[in-house]
């Protein structure tokens, strides 16, 4: 088998006594969608915050490419090619579209100010191919639909040549037809070689998108499993049950 | 047949004002303050709008307005700094010894010698930065609310500076740092206009850049008649300014002192005006170089990403704890330039010097359109509210309100400011 993308080994994190993320190992390949599932404080949204720099593991190995890698901040993981797309969008409401896409990432003129004109020239090209609707572009994103705010999400992502992409609940908020959208895309991205973390309380969405998911209940794996292995039952199973589905190994 | 025919008027106005791309909020507090002016003028008999009293104000502006475009920046962080009446009195305080005292006395410089103005500035600098970036670190690393940690650096600074001093009156100041007050240090008639013209010429200059810029990205631009009115209006609001300051003579018993002062006597005749205060422009150029921080640098754009979700901004691999070390550092940096306006006003440092700033400071922030949720603020804004405020005091003053009606009269302005922008941003939907 081919050296995955990412692999997180043997991860622990505790928050004042309580054990979030118990030993969890993980992994994803490129081009492939990995789901993560599991109940409200599972420890999916920690366990993936880990690889995105929000917090700091307490114990456990993180390898990107087959190099073992150190993640404090969410630069660090930036730096290996790791965006995420969080479930709040973190946008900062009273900026444009512009200014949140490169946020933490300004374009700057040779005198060092930052380059509104050319970073908003950026945002049209991008927005063009992810969501040609797209035209609010120097109004603050308060001002924006939740499928445009999700756009103005994703294009951070995708701006930035992500290799590895971490989605957390990024249909939650959107209406049909702009969830629609979101699963195209997540194809497209796949097509192109990324690797995709998706996170979802909806099971049925998981195994239309997924290749493989992995569940989680009271911080600990359950166990990952190949979506054609098994049935939307078997899942819930797992999440409810805490117990491995009969057939896959 | 008439309702089309009134509609049609109203949305060429706004037609107009939508291709200026002026800021209406903006517009609505020039003219809110316009308001104001005449008001005071017919009231007054048209002493409120002579040369003299124009001059006064802004030099009695400059103080607070400088502190105001710092808090601009505390507040949109979603902090707030009590404390800048008391750390611009512990400037004054520093700066009033180490020129009257450390640096004559102690260091054997002597009264009067040159270098003593500028060690004395940097020591308040200094001063002003430490204290600041010490509050910054109790917020931002310590995690203690900014509140609380300005309201005890407002009764910690503001006796720190009793203690330097002794609680005495410490003057006459440096002749030259005098010259940083207003009244004793103005560019003259000459001077002034240089200074106007290079002032119309970087507006323009701008106006051209800005254009030219959006331009080279196929981005949409005002159409060019639009561009050149903008550009006139500032122009004509430049020179009619400086005009105004230039046409306020020196009274001739004062000319009469500073001739002798030189050895020389007073040609008969002789006149000569003020022109513009060096404090004046030591605010233009503060607020310049703010306006260039908070649009055009990445300190700026964290900040405003910071009050407008400080978790995204976070998230986005800003560190956050050192930005507010930084805009409390910056702000103790102006409380520090507004103590050398404050006392070289007043010739010298008093022990009251900056009592009740901070009130000042924030309401002139809030008036100019800062909002205490965070994430939005003009420091332009925060200018004019301090001007707003200024000329509210001092016209009552003029008009002979009661001192204690001058305060009720300030403080419902200030709720009713606040109200006013509350139902403008619902209405136009602005956040």
């Amino acid at each position: 088998m081919t050296t995955p993308l990412v692999d997180m080994r043997n991860i622990s994190i505790s928050f004042g006594g309580v054990r979030a993320v118990d030993d969890v190992s993980i992994d994803l390949h490129a081009g492939e969608v990995v789901g993560l599932l599991g109940h409200n404080g599972a420890g999916k949204s920690t366990l993936i915050k880990i690889l995105s720099g929000a917090y700091r593991k307490d114990s456990g190995q993180i390898f990107v490419n087959g190099k073992e890698v150190t993640i404090n901040s969410p630069r660090d993981a930036r730096d290996q090619n790791i965006e995420t797309i969080y479930q709040t969008l973190a946008l900062a409401d009273n900026l444009d579209a512009a200014s949140n896409l490169f946020l933490g990432r300004e374009l700057t003129t040779p005198l060092g100010f930052v380059d509104d004109a050319k970073m908003e020239a950026e945002t049209r090209k991008i927005m063009a191919r992810l969501n040609p609707n797209f035209k609010k572009l120097s109004e603050p994103v308060s001002a924006l639909s939740g499928g445009q705010r999700q756009s103005v999400a994703i294009a951070r992502a995708v701006y930035f040549n992500a290799k590895i992409l971490i989605m957390d609940e990024p249909t939650a908020a959107l209406g049909v037809h702009e969830t629609k959208m979101v699963a195209e895309l997540i194809d497209e991205l796949k097509k192109q070689g990324l690797g995709i973390f998706l996170i979802s309380h909806d099971t049925h969405e998981m195994m239309e998108l997924c290749d493989r998911v992995s569940v989680m209940k009271n911080g600990q794996l359950v166990d990952t499993v190949r979506v054609e292995d098994v049935t939307e039952d078997d899942i819930l199973g797992m999440i409810i049950l805490g117990k491995k589905p009969s057939k896959a190994a | 047949m008439s309702t089309p025919e009134t509609a049609a008027p109203a949305r060429r106005d706004k037609n107009i004002f939508a291709a200026l791309e002026l800021d209406t909020r903006l517009l609505g507090m020039v003219g809110a303050f316009i308001l104001l002016c005449l008001a005071f003028n017919v009231m007054t008999d048209g002493r409120f709008l002579t040369p003299r009293n124009i001059f006064n104000l802004t030099i009695q502006t400059v103080s607070v307005a400088i502190m105001a475009t710092g808090m601009v920046f505390v507040i949109v962080t979603r902090h707030i700094d009590l404390s800048v009446g008391s750390l611009l009195a512990t400037c004054s305080a520093v700066m009033a010894m180490t020129q009257t005292s450390i640096l004559p006395d102690m260091m054997g410089l002597g009264l009067g010698h040159p270098l003593i103005p500028w060690l004395t500035i940097a020591a308040g600098l200094i001063t002003g930065i430490v204290i600041g970036a010490f509050h910054g670190f109790l917020v931002g690393y310590m995690m203690i609310p900014a509140f609380i940690v300005t309201l005890g650096g407002l009764l910690v600074w503001r006796n720190v500076a009793w203690y330097l001093t002794n609680g005495q009156t410490i003057g006459p100041l440096d002749q030259t740092f005098q010259y940083f007050g207003g009244t004793n240090g103005t560019l003259g008639t000459d001077l002034s206009w240089i200074v106007a013209v290079i002032a119309v010429l970087a507006t323009v200059y701008g106006l051209w850049q800005a254009r030219r810029s959006k331009q080279s990205h196929d981005f949409k631009v005002k159409p060019a008649w639009a561009e050149v009115t903008l550009g006139v209006i500032a122009g004509a609001a430049i020179l009619g300014f400086i005009a105004i300051l230039n046409s306020y003579d020196i009274p001739s018993r004062r000319l009469a002192r500073m001739f002798e002062n030189r050895g020389e006597t007073m040609p008969e005749g002789f006149t000569a005006a003020y022109g513009l205060p060096i404090s004046v422009l030591l605010l233009i150029a503060v607020a310049i170089f703010m306006t260039l921080l908070a649009r055009r640098t990445r300190l700026g754009r964290y900040i405003f990403a910071t009050g407008g979700n400080p978790d995204a901004a976070e998230l986005s691999g800003i560190n956050t704890k050192m930005l507010t070390v930084k805009i409390f550092a910056l702000m103790g940096a102006l409380c520090a330039i507004s103590a050398i306006v404050a006392s070289a006003r007043l010739t010298n440092h008093s022990n009251d010097i900056g009592t009740l700033d901070e009130l000042r400071v924030i309401a002139a922030a809030v008036i100019g359109g800062t909002a205490l949720s965070g994430g939005i603020g003009t420091i332009h804004g925060a200018i004019l509210g301090a001007l707003i405020m200024q000329s509210l005091q001092s016209g009552m003053a003029m008009v002979g309100v009661d001192a204690p009606l001058q305060n009720i009269v300030v403080g419902i302005v200030l709720v009713l400011a606040v109200l006013i922008d509350i139902i403008y941003r619902k209405r136009t939907g602005a956040k």
